[in-house]
């Protein structure tokens, strides 16, 4: 009885554990800022956090946000 | 419909948005839905310098001008919508229902620019009488 409490308690604990990691992974890994570029011919330019065209656009994309909200 | 009661319309319309401000074609704004004069032209002087630089992204495939944008960051989201001689900036909590986002500028731009009632729907034009009726 008393080992299967121990297992009880060490799945509940890998369990949350779990969940904590997929929860941060949500939260601040998978959002990776990018800007996306739609032009009228239907074709879409998109740029990742690190890429050139998001090193120019993302920093004026910060100052709109910021300036919108100030 | 002013650019005024087009964005006043927006945000009733839109909860997504915390705030938008709409640009003519010189880069001067022509409204806005932020009170205060000096956060009115930050606001602004920012969306015109995202504008001119998106613009000035190479684009091969024919050319094509840009339309709009999405920059996601993590803060929120900055939305652009460019529209004949009007573009519109908006700025989102993050996450946004980014067709939905769109769909709303992209009305509130059309309503800004048309004269009527609103619906965004393009007015005909008043008949001018021909001479040989009017004469009738």
């Amino acid at each position: 009885m008393r080992a299967l409490r121990k297992l009880f308690g060490f799945l509940t604990l890998v369990g949350i554990a779990f969940a904590g990691i997929v929860i941060y992974r949500r939260r601040f890994v998978a959002r990776r800022e990018r800007i996306d570029l739609y032009f009228e011919d239907g074709s879409l330019l998109s740029f990742e956090q690190g890429s050139d065209g998001a090193g120019r656009l993302l920093p004026l994309a910060h100052q709109v946000i910021t300036a919108a909200r100030s | 419909m002013d650019a005024a009661q087009a964005l006043r319309e927006l945000t009733e319309v839109s909860s997504q948005i915390e705030a938008a401000c709409i640009l003519d074609s010189t880069g001067a704004e022509v409204g806005s839905t932020l009170e205060d004069a000096a956060a009115r032209k930050r606001f602004a002087d920012a969306a015109r310098e995202l504008i001119a630089e998106a613009l000035g992204v190479p684009h091969e495939p024919g050319d094509a001008p840009l339309a709009q944008l999405e920059a996601a960051t993590l803060e929120g989201s900055a939305f652009v919508v460019i529209e004949g001689d009007l573009a519109v900036a908006a700025v989102t909590r993050p996450e946004p229902t980014v067709g939905l986002v769109f769909y709303d500028l992209k009305s509130c731009l059309r309503a800004a620019g048309t004269p009527g009632n609103g619906d965004g729907r393009p007015r005909p034009k008043a008949r001018r009488k021909e001479a040989s009726e009017s004469a009738a």
